[in-house]
């Protein structure tokens, strides 16, 4: 089975990170997913911008509106995702559990069985 | 987990919101700032043990709170009392704490911390120290380092300007929606400042110094707090770009070198990318303000590949509409760099003439007016502008790159070579 594995945490600790933190944090998340990737259970994973950088569209009356960033006053964002393929739940918590032991910061990670994956084509 | 580095973080990150309460309670810098620090001091003995709160800025304050209570209490039994509705504030800490934690007012308490920094009775360099020790929690240490003065004399800095800040007074009541679009203004250009001190200096060392980097962190709070305003989003975007080119701003000898010999692969894309999106979301708005203009101008450096595919024209055009927001003639003079590439020097030369009054004891205006005479052949007269901006260069940078232009103009004199531009 497919599981997205989302990463929440407090965006404005995780910027406050200088350069090297943030090298460190990205290379030691690096080496656990490049076990999982060479098993061949690893699929996408995202790091995304910081919710000053999102949008949000909502249906409206009419048309859709645009709104700008996620306006939940929520102490953690929703800051990355992985797809990884685990044949337990057990086995997604320990991924779940090596990525938290990678990184220092005091996030959550939300294992989620994907009901519907379309792996896409490489990106241009 | 129980690194204390992460902690440190942790207080770092929650500091703002945790000072802005405090302040708010307690009405005195001084004040909110030891109880911020008594909070932290407790924060480090405890959390290693029962690990972090789910809230860190809510248990700071709430700790903060009684640590201040208790200094407030203390100094009642040595000092006269305290103005009446600082008591009456202490009174019903039971009955509104819960309203007083539940986060609503710490948007205006962030914006006020920083507005107090902002004072314009404080010249700009004591607004950058302050709000690097105040907001930012700098050490007075750090801040003297990167101001190249001595730690007593910023000490001696910061606590004049915190007198200046408690003898004007400051609004605690929540502002309204003028009040505090003018305290956003206000602020953000204070967040600029800050950022220019470390950018605009021209010796690489400044790189090194927070500056740069605690500004974009403002920023990116201050668009946190207020995420659809255009000019904020504008002000982010900006301080990315610039700070995205900091590696390729000086070579191995730190010497200055100019956006249009940049080695662009050491641009930072990464802020780059962030700041494009960030301009695409403020154009939305239609609302052009000056920080998002000139965030415009610099995106478009950024998305050249090559300095020759610059969009000289669209960037002059920017910066007329930039001329007409926010008439200045060091506007002008920028305008002017874009003119020369879109229309040749003398077109540039015209605009940049009639500024010598207003610019006569400012380096780039002499640097340019140097370049662009020695383009168009005049030697003689180009070699007296460079003498004047060596004369008023700031740092041995800005001095060292205009003595290579006049090196190169003694090269080319000595060749006897026909003047290449002149008409």
């Amino acid at each position: 089975m497919l599981y997205a594995v989302l990463c929440y945490d407090s965006e404005s600790e995780v910027c406050a990170w200088s350069k090297e933190q943030d090298d460190k944090v990205m290379a030691d998340l690096g080496a656990v997913n490049q076990r999982y990737a060479e098993a061949g259970k690893l699929g996408p994973v995202a790091r995304l911008m910081p919710t000053t950088a999102a949008v949000t569209v909502r249906k409206g009356a009419t048309d859709a509106i645009v709104m700008d960033g996620p306006f939940a006053e929520t102490k953690e964002q929703f800051l990355g995702f992985f797809v990884v393929q685990a044949e337990t739940l057990e086995e997604a918590i320990t991924f779940a559990r090596e990525l938290s032991a990678a990184n220092p910061a005091h996030g959550t990670y939300e294992i989620r069985p994907l009901q519907y994956f379309m792996p896409g084509v490489p990106i241009a | 987990m129980t690194d204390p580095g992460w902690i440190d973080l942790a207080l770092t990150s929650a500091r703002p919101q945790a000072m802005g309460a405090l302040l708010r309670y307690f009405r005195d810098l001084d004040l909110a700032q030891e109880a911020f620090q008594e909070a932290c001091l407790r924060a480090l003995k405890t959390w290693p043990e029962k690990g972090p709160p789910r809230d860190p800025a809510a248990w700071l304050i709430f700790v903060g709170r009684n640590s201040g209570i208790d200094q407030v209490r203390k100094r009642a039994k040595t000092q006269p009392l305290p103005p009446e509705e600082v008591l009456s504030d202490l009174e019903d800490r039971e009955a509104d704490m819960a309203d007083r934690l539940d986060g609503a007012h710490y948007r205006d308490d962030i914006l006020r911390l920083l507005f107090v920094c902002c004072h314009p009775e404080l010249p700009a360099t004591q607004q950058i120290a302050l709000a690097l020790r105040i907001v930012s929690g700098l050490s007075v240490r750090q801040i003297a380092r990167a101001f190249l003065v001595s730690e007593a004399a910023m000490e001696q800095r910061i606590t004049r300007a915190k007198a200046r800040i408690g003898a004007a007074g400051v609004a605690f009541e929540t502002p309204d929606a003028v009040a505090r679009a003018e305290r956003l203004g206000r602020v953000a250009a204070m967040i600029y400042l800050v950022f220019n001190e470390g950018y605009s200096a021209g010796e690489p060392e400044k790189l090194d110094t927070p500056f740069c980097a605690e500004a974009i962190r403002l920023a990116r709070l201050l668009l946190m707090l207020f995420p659809a305003e255009p000019e904020i989003m504008g002000l982010t975007a900006l301080l990315l770009l610039q700070h995205a080119r900091r590696k390729a701003r000086f070579d191995g000898d730190g010497q200055i070198v100019l956006l249009e010999d940049q080695d662009r692969s050491l641009w930072d894309r990464g802020m780059i990318d962030e700041a494009l999106v960030l301009i695409d979301k403020a154009l939305r708005h239609r609302a052009p303000g000056p920080f998002q203009i000139q965030a415009a101008i610099a995106a478009l450096h950024a998305r050249a590949p090559t300095a020759a595919q610059t969009d000289w024209l669209e960037i002059d055009l920017l910066y007329q509409t930039l001329e007409r927001l926010q008439p200045s003639p060091v506007v002008t003079l920028n305008r002017a760099v874009a003119v020369s590439k879109r229309a040749g020097p003398e077109a540039a030369l015209a605009l940049v003439e009639p500024l010598a009054d207003v610019l006569s004891g400012y380096f780039y205006f002499h640097g340019l007016r140097g370049g662009l005479l020695k383009q168009l052949g005049r030697y003689a007269e180009a070699r007296d502008a460079f003498g004047k901006a060596i004369a008023l260069a700031t740092s041995t940078a800005e001095a060292a790159h205009i003595r290579q232009h006049l090196d190169s103009l003694q090269r080319e004199m000595a060749a006897g070579r026909a003047p290449s531009a002149a008409p």
